[in-house]
């Protein structure tokens, strides 16, 4: 079994095409399979939630009742970028499955969508929001030891409330950039060897191994976006995470969650009581990471 | 390591003697079945050593793929039947002569002897690049070679183009397409009735094969109705050589006229793109117009919108916009003989 697809290019040389498309079912598989343990995890063996302290009445009571989460712009990337995500992984893979039909042209728009939206995400992240709320800080790597310790039922404090974004979404972030950017550098690069309006062709731009490792890349950060695309939808979808998947639907989280999951000290949030009646940009920013 | 030519790989030899083992097998060895017809393509790749198939369904020894009826709904053809039978046959000859004159036209007498109409349909494209076994995306590769500055695409697709610009080399299929002929087919599900445009797919559906047939599928026979029985037919093929040779772009017309206006019309040409091409276009404009050399000159013309021509192969758009007009506007001069 191998995991690339190989051929002979007419100088004589061995060059990876791209990936076996079994892949495409080990990608899925995987997805279906981690959803299914960690449903039955949550089902049969998870205990309550538990954080190191609470937060004090009269804190609380200054914290709106709708805790704005996702500005209109930060919402409207997201959509923007599911759409165009979902509609690169069916045009992509279900030509490969069985399911005939033109999908080149609809894959390369998508792809090229894709690829603005992420150019207007990094910039509007970088210097409109508060950057460094979706990586991981000393307090996550600390309470992440924490949990795991407790998990196994060793002795630990419990861990802090979560800043904007858990741990796990920081880290989910971090491996959606690692597969999403290399899927979007490959695949703007192989944009070359298929006729867009954007450049002219020029299938030699790059010698037969170059294009086969690009090829593969982009299969593999494709196949693996299959599955983290079923891990997102999937906790999406759970009960416990509905008030986050709203959140990135109507801007706003409510009071209770925020302050059941969130610390205001590493998540400070403004007095108003919805998106609409924020103070202004400054508020914005501070709440702010998409 | 040298290329081993004209030594065929081995495989297993499967002859059976009836569709219903035919598609036994078939659906029993999937994609590692290579179903031969004629043996013309097949041999090609077979003595090659391109394709290496574990093992090769021959269909030649299946009476009931052969022969030439007549039905209360027209005429069916056997996919076995070969092309000098379909050249020679009276009642083919009499009320269909636009599929005896395009079948006449393939290759040469030995070929045709040997050569079938299921296959003649069926058969690869033959783009040198992809038939000399090069990874290129026809084969489930990544590249086009014809499609570059140095690409050697004289040959090559002028029209609906999607990564390989191959062209299909059938000239029976534009012919079928213009009877409105309907292909027949054993698949898993049962049979199948396709339209002869459907029965054929550019690179935009699959890109590794010309035709819809799937691995344990069987065509049958080709059906070709009554409704385009002795219309005023056009055949016309444009090769390098015309002793021999696959067509640089072919057209088929079948055309009903009444008191100088075109009533009715079909017209396909082949050689311009992966697929035959149904020009429907042209038949919805000139339906219905006076049958004279303004139609044909407005026909050819239509018939070329979009077209995209590569580094060699521009002169296939004038040829392309000409034989529309000729097929429209000369059809009353070209008479064929057999």
């Amino acid at each position: 079994m191998d995991f690339l697809e190989w051929a002979t290019s007419p100088w004589g040389q061995r060059v990876p095409i791209h990936i076996a498309w079994f892949l495409i079912w080990v990608a899925a598989i995987a997805g279906l399979l981690f959803l299914m343990v960690h449903a039955s995890y949550v089902r049969y063996f998870a205990k309550a939630k538990e954080f190191a302290n609470s937060e004090s009445p009269l804190i609380a009571a200054r914290i709106p009742e709708h805790v704005p989460r996702h500005s209109l712009t930060a919402r409207l990337f997201h959509w923007i970028m599911a759409a165009s995500m979902f509609t690169l992984l069916f045009t992509a893979f279900l030509p490969k499955v069985g399911l005939q039909f033109d999908w080149v042209t609809y894959h390369w728009i998508a792809g090229s969508v894709l690829t603005v939206s992420i150019l207007f995400h990094i910039i509007h992240a970088s210097f409109f929001m508060d950057f460094w709320s979706i990586w991981p800080d000393r307090v996550d790597i600390r309470d992440a030891r924490r949990r795991i310790l407790r998990f196994f039922g060793k002795p630990a404090p419990p861990p802090e409330r979560f800043a904007k974004y858990p741990l796990e979404n920081k880290l989910y972030h971090g491996a959606i950039i690692a597969a999403g950017l290399s899927s979007i550098l490959t695949g703007v690069f192989m944009m070359f060897r298929v006729r867009t309006v954007f450049f002219p062709r020029n299938p030699y731009l790059f010698r037969d191994m170059t294009w086969g490792m690009m090829y593969v890349l982009h299969g593999l950060a494709g196949v693996g976006l299959i599955t983290l695309i079923l891990m997102h939808v999937y906790f999406g979808l759970r009960p416990e995470k509905r008030p986050i998947t709203k959140s990135m639907i109507f801007g706003w989280m409510s009071r209770d969650f925020y302050l059941e999951e969130h610390d205001p000290a590493r998540w400070p949030v403004g007095a108003s009581s919805s998106p609409s009646r924020l103070p202004g940009a400054k508020t914005e920013r501070l709440t702010d990471a998409g | 390591m040298a290329v081993i030519r004209d030594v065929m790989p081995a495989f297993d030899l499967l002859q059976p003697s009836s569709i219903v083992d035919a598609q036994k097998l078939l659906e029993q060895h999937g994609a590692d079945a290579w179903v031969m017809a004629g043996g013309l393509d097949s041999f090609d790749w077979l003595k090659d050593r391109i394709k290496k198939p574990k093992v090769v369904v021959d269909l030649s020894g299946i009476e009931e793929l052969k022969g030439i009826h007549a039905t209360s709904e027209g005429i069916e053809i056997g996919a076995m039947t070969t092309l000098t039978e379909i050249v020679n046959h009276p009642f083919i000859k009499q009320h269909y002569s636009l599929l005896a004159q395009s079948a006449e036209l393939v290759a040469s007498p030995q070929i045709r002897n040997q050569g079938t109409i299921g296959g003649n349909v069926s058969q690869d494209a033959r783009c040198w690049y992809y038939r000399a076994g090069w990874p290129c995306y026809r084969a489930g590769g990544n590249i086009c070679y014809a499609d570059t500055p140095e690409g050697r695409n004289r040959e090559h697709a002028i029209l609906h183009a999607d990564r390989c610009v191959a062209v299909n080399p059938s000239d029976t299929a534009p012919a079928l397409i213009a009877l409105d002929a309907k292909f027949v087919m054993r698949t898993a599900k049962g049979e199948r009735v396709w339209d002869a445009e459907d029965y054929f797919i550019g690179p935009e559906i699959d890109i590794t094969r010309l035709h819809i047939l799937q691995p344990g599928d069987l065509l049958t026979s080709v059906r070709i109705p009554s409704s385009w029985a002795n219309a005023q037919f056009y055949f016309e093929k444009v090769r390098d050589r015309n002793v021999w040779d696959f067509a640089l772009l072919n057209v088929a017309s079948a055309m009903v006229v009444s008191h100088g206006s075109i009533d009715r019309i079909r017209i396909a040409v082949n050689g311009a793109a992966a697929r035959p091409l149904r020009l429907k276009t042209v038949e919805d404009a000139v339906r219905g117009k006076p049958l004279n050399a303004v139609t044909a000159e407005m026909a050819g013309k239509l018939a070329v919108q979009g077209a995209v021509p590569l580094q060699f192969n521009a002169y296939k758009v004038p040829l392309m916009r000409n034989l529309v007009k000729r097929a429209i506007g000369g059809v009353v001069e070209a008479t064929w003989t057999s």
